[in-house]
């Protein structure tokens, strides 16, 4: 008797339980869900690159990428799905590179760690909102750009005396601990020091953000664009970028061939019209346009 | 050595932050966790019960939990605006005093019930008697893990590096961002904090030379 109320208790519990999750998380569409399923290519070849050798050998492709930036790089808190434009884009290159979808590992790596985790071998490649600059590339190598951000402001909706980057005077502006755009902030000195906020996390700032104790995140368009998509009522991007950040795969520092073979894969992605596919099912939702990069092979 | 240099400014006020956090968290948590601690060992159960609650609620907590609370949860009951620099001071003391209290606590309880019988038998009161008579005797016996509460203390201030307090363990995350050797800068900031606990052990030693009992 006992143990049949508690399997009623537990089956009940576990029905509310998914019940909220559906409810209170938004569905797949809503964080950029699955809307392009390459083609998984067969019998690919690198030669002379050991990454590769090393994701053949395994059998599978251990991939860097963010979770906590909606329509970019997001893991469903419920799902465990990783869903976002950098994620697409990741799964484009594996599939090209002929691992399919249950083959491919997604490793969360936060910006300070990203260095360390392909020089380690921990991840194959990493695709998150990783600007391209020469100082990271003494340590590791960069295919792309895949994409073109840049530095801009996220405001609450209904806050019009923020309107770039030079009306910042007396504003509270936020953004994650070290990152370059809020040490831009403060060697521009766009604010004063004081009002100067940092945390672990954007979500963190967003939250500050709506709670009215901060007045503007700064940090580059896409995952502010991903925010403002998230709670458009409420928040809003201003619009005016104010450097340029260009997005690329980052990648172990000598390996050429797989760093030639990933350029050609978003080549062929963005000559095809993939790249603008991947773009409108994702961060194109938050009504903003883009057009492709240009690469930069090197 | 270049980074130390290159970078110095940001060391320099990095732990400079620190050290005024763990000053000013150090004393509120000594003055808090004695209070606890008395609180502890009064004779009002309602006292007791207070003070029993606190140690086990604060001190089953994580740190970053408390900071978290402090800095999200709090601001929403509007009842004192906190600078992001005070939310430290104030989730550090929190923390560490039930620490202070327990370690406190134990001292007094090294102290032979003789002494507050006679007290009492002398007239003084209980706060009397265990302000002048029994604190003085316990606190000396609990120099040592009372340093070693401090010194955890003074390394959970790098906790508040992600709770917008530009502290030592903020260090890391700009070196990363800037692309210099991260190893190489927290083996810097890891020797700040050697010279930081060696003062304090210096501290220790003198107040236990100082306060040494003959027996």
């Amino acid at each position: 008797m006992r143990l049949r109320s508690l399997a009623i208790g537990l089956l009940v519990g576990g029905l509310a339980l998914t019940a909220c999750g559906k409810e209170g998380t938004p569905s797949n569409d809503a964080t950029g869900g699955v809307s392009t399923t390459p083609k998984v290519a067969e019998k690919v070849k690198v030669e002379g690159s050991p990454t590769f050798d090393r994701m053949t050998q395994n059998g599978k492709v251990v991939i860097g990428v963010k979770e906590d930036q909606p329509y970019l790089g997001y893991k469903d808190p419920t799902t465990g799905k990783y869903s976002g434009f950098d994620i697409e884009i990741a799964r484009l290159v594996a599939a090209k590179l002929g691992f399919s979808e249950d083959k491919i590992e997604y490793k969360t790596v936060q910006s300070a760690g990203r260095e360390a985790a392909i020089t380690n071998g921990d991840v194959d490649y990493y695709v998150g909102t990783y600007t391209i600059n020469d100082k990271r590339k003494a340590q590791i190598s960069f295919a792309g750009p895949y994409f073109v951000a840049g530095q801009d402001l996220l405001v609450r909706a209904d806050d019009d005396s923020i309107t770039g980057k030079d009306t910042l005077k007396g504003k509270k502006v936020c953004s994650v601990t070290g990152s370059t755009p809020i040490q831009k902030v403060r060697d521009e000195q766009l604010t004063e020091p004081e009002n100067i906020v940092e945390f672990q996390a954007y979500s963190q700032c967003v939250e500050k953000l709506t709670a009215g104790e901060v007045d503007a995140v700064t940090t580059d368009d896409a995952i502010l664009k991903g925010f403002a998509a998230q709670d458009p009522d409420n928040l809003k991007v201003v619009g005016k970028p104010f450097s340029k950040e260009p997005y690329g795969i980052g990648m172990t520092h000598d390996d050429k061939p797989l760093r030639d073979k990933v350029n050609d894969i978003l080549q062929q992605a963005i000559d095809d019209g993939t790249w603008q596919n991947i773009y409108d099912a994702t961060l194109g939702k938050s009504n903003s346009e883009a057009s492709p990069p240009t690469l930069e092979r090197y | 050595m270049n980074i130390l240099i290159d970078y110095w400014p940001l060391f320099r006020d990095g732990f400079i932050t620190t050290i005024e956090l763990f000053l000013l968290a150090g004393v509120a948590s000594l003055v808090l966790g004695v209070v606890l601690a008395m609180l502890r060992v009064s004779p009002v159960p309602v006292f007791r019960a207070a003070g029993t609650l606190y140690v086990t609620v604060v001190r089953n907590t994580p740190l970053t939990l408390v900071f978290l609370f402090f800095v999200f949860a709090y601001p929403y009951l509007k009842i004192l605006k906190l600078s992001y620099f005070t939310a430290a001071v104030v989730a550090l003391t929190v923390y560490t005093s039930a620490f202070i209290c327990e370690v406190v606590r134990s001292g007094i309880n090294t102290v032979p019930l003789g002494q507050a019988e006679a007290a009492r038998a002398l007239g003084l009161t209980f706060g009397q008697s265990l302000s002048q008579i029994i604190l003085p005797q316990a606190l000396r016996s609990v120099v040592p893990p009372l340093v070693s509460t401090l010194i955890a203390l003074l390394k959970n201030t790098t906790i508040a590096a992600g709770f917008s307090v530009p502290e030592a363990g903020r260090i890391r995350s700009i070196l990363a961002d800037d692309g210099e050797n991260q190893l190489l800068g927290l083996a810097w900031v890891s020797l700040g904090f050697v010279i930081l606990v060696m003062v304090l052990t210096v501290v220790q030693r003198t107040l236990e030379k100082r306060w040494s009992v003959a027996r």
